[in-house]
């Protein structure tokens, strides 16, 4: 039993630097694995639907006739199954996180017309 | 005889951020009885089985509990496996262990973070939680996740950590045990925390038996059974001992959880000097069909994870008993004869997982 | 290996294999019904050290069962769970929460 066990720590830490980060000057960096949001690479992606028939939350759409791509980012549970499942490595995780948003909405990317491309 | 009087206990209480609700009977200050009332937030994870394929529930099983989240998916995996026969490859068991005692650490640091909260202690809850906040760290660097890993599916990890990863955490480790050292004296030898915890809330060996109490709750009142003795993941190779204490009371929970922790330091560095390397899944083919009963240490105690298999892609039944829902007997039990003030104390000394018992 | 073994037993004698396992120094694990096409399936875990014992009977739709918290104090909160999700009726739980320990939106949600 005894007082002031607790001084040591304290006067340590009135002489080291805190623990955070002064937030909005200093943005985090974040680690290499980190599961932030998933992107679609859609030229590469080939619709075979894979990622939505994966994915737990069902957050993925693909419409094959449509030719385009759909997730629902705050169904997203981040799981990356998708991106492991893929067969043309078009899904990649990124590591920001999704940012707040005022209503739920879906996200959708469409493979750009053959003809368009030849346009341009 | 003095009046009675009841004084209802949460669900929303500061000490508490979990709703659990408690009817105090009261013979002035002395609390002579308590009725609990769970089911505020029952979620019915355990009915979803019969919608999400055996693999997609993986990521249901982890988000029973947020913070032993590694350790259902694992127990989950684990009783999958065991109906499939599936012998997960070595290091993928190495690494179930590493990533459990990590989990057990951060349980217990925030577990003793809140405590200090509970009796006032707040520099003393900051300085724990800094500890933690390493411990996730390490988690978001070597599996993408803070709170929910989903490294585990059936047959494997998915995500292996290289050996220069382990060494680093190794050196992390080896900080926080230091840094450790130092801040438990604080829980164990400063008066005013003393005061707190000495002589409260006992729980006398025969009656943590009877209860049926699991984990350190359990542990503190001298029993030694420790769940990891079943040898599951890599645990038959390493060296450990239950660690219990004789007392019961709420010092002795604390003393026991703390010296945990150190427990799992070690542990994780012997998995750490064992670790073979090669694959670390293997493929799996076909449905379950069966039923085991799989039991896990988690840093609260035994969870059990009953699985029913079909022979389909959908599980008949999973059942998740948490340690939280065992220990609640006992919890009531210590709470007869203490008075209103220990309360919270007591009620935090079982670390209740509310969202545990509410899967 | 500790054992992990499934003992099947008839509804009746449910008190009476309790009251074995109490007296072979068993304590409660859990308890726990599984839906199937007829009724119910039951499984009462005890456990010995590291062992693990499950009694197993079924029973069919609105089957009466006695409580077993006259022998484990502690069996109430599982009985209560069975009664409030699954809709088994168990008679003389020492503390019976009449089917408000969950405040599920449905009755029974799991039968």
């Amino acid at each position: 039993m005894s007082l002031l066990t607790f001084a040591k720590i304290e006067l340590h830490n009135l002489f080291s630097k805190p623990a955070t980060r002064p937030y909005p000057e200093q943005p985090r960096n974040y680690p290499q694995r980190t599961r932030g949001h998933i992107e679609n690479d859609v030229e590469t992606c080939v619709l075979c639907g894979i990622c939505s028939k994966k994915c737990p939350t069902g957050a993925i759409q693909v419409d094959r006739a449509g030719k385009s791509w759909s997730i629902q980012r705050f169904s997203c549970i981040q799981c990356g199954y998708c991106v492991e499942s893929c067969p043309k490595k078009c899904l990649s995780m990124l590591q920001s996180y999704t940012q707040p948003a005022e209503r739920k909405t879906i996200e959708t990317v469409s493979k750009a017309p053959v003809e368009n491309q030849n346009a341009s | 005889m003095s009046k009675r009087s009841i004084v209802p206990f949460g669900p929303q209480h500061p000490v508490l951020p979990e709703p659990i609700h408690l009817d105090l009977v009261l013979e002035d200050e002395k609390v002579v009885e308590a009725i609990p009332s769970i089911g505020f937030v029952h979620r019915g994870l355990e009915k979803l089985v019969e919608k999400k394929d055996f693999n997609e529930y993986v990521y249901v099983a982890e988000r029973i509990c947020g913070i032993c989240s590694f350790m259902h998916g694992m127990g989950y995996c684990e009783a999958v496996e065991n109906i499939m026969e599936v012998e997960i490859p070595p290091r993928a068991k190495y690494l179930r262990t590493i990533w459990c005692e990590m989990s057990r650490i951060h349980s217990h640091l925030l577990w003793l973070g809140l405590l200090a909260d509970a009796f006032g202690f707040e520099s003393l809850f900051m300085e724990t939680w800094r500890m933690r906040e390493k411990v996730l760290d390490m988690f978001e660097y070597s599996t993408g996740g803070r709170v929910i890993f989903s490294v585990n599916k059936i047959g494997g990890q998915r995500k292996d950590m290289d050996n220069d990863m382990i060494r680093e955490f190794l050196g992390v480790f080896a900080d926080m045990e230091r840094s450790l050292k130092e801040l438990v004296k604080t829980f164990l030898n400063n008066s005013a925390v003393n005061s707190r915890l000495r002589d409260v809330g006992f729980l006398t060996k025969q009656q943590a038996f009877d209860l049926g109490t699991v984990g350190p709750f359990m542990r503190s009142s001298g029993i030694s059974r420790d769940t990891r003795k079943l040898g599951y993941a890599a645990y038959p190779n390493l060296e450990f001992e239950p660690i219990t204490s004789e007392v019961g009371d709420c010092y002795a929970r604390t003393d026991v959880r703390i010296r945990e922790i150190f427990q799992s330091i070690d542990i994780i560095r012997q998995a750490a000097a064992k670790i073979p390397n090669g694959e670390v899944a293997v493929p799996v083919k076909g449905f379950p069909e069966g039923e085991y009963f799989m039991r896990v240490e988690q840093p609260r105690g035994e969870a059990i994870y009953y699985i029913k298999a079909n022979g389909t892609k959908f599980l008949d039944r999973m059942r998740v008993r948490t340690p939280t829902f065992a220990n609640l007997p006992g919890m009531l039990e210590t709470l007869k004869g203490c008075q209103l003030a220990d309360v919270p104390i007591l009620i935090l000394t079982i670390d209740p997982c509310i969202s545990c018992t509410e899967r | 290996m500790p054992e992990n073994i499934i003992i099947p037993i008839s509804p009746e004698g449910l008190l009476e294999e309790v009251l074995k396992m109490k007296g072979s120094g068993c304590r409660l694990v859990q308890i726990c019904a599984t839906r199937i096409e007829e009724g119910y399936e039951m499984s009462y875990s005890f456990g010995k050290d590291l062992d693990l014992y499950t009694l197993r009977f079924c029973i069919g739709e609105d089957v009466e069962i006695p409580s077993v918290t006259e022998i484990y104090p502690a069996s109430f909160l599982y009985e209560n769970e069975i009664h409030d999700l699954f809709g088994v009726p168990i008679k003389m739980i020492s503390l019976d929460y009449q089917g408000t320990l969950y405040r599920t939106e449905k009755k029974t949600p799991f039968k």
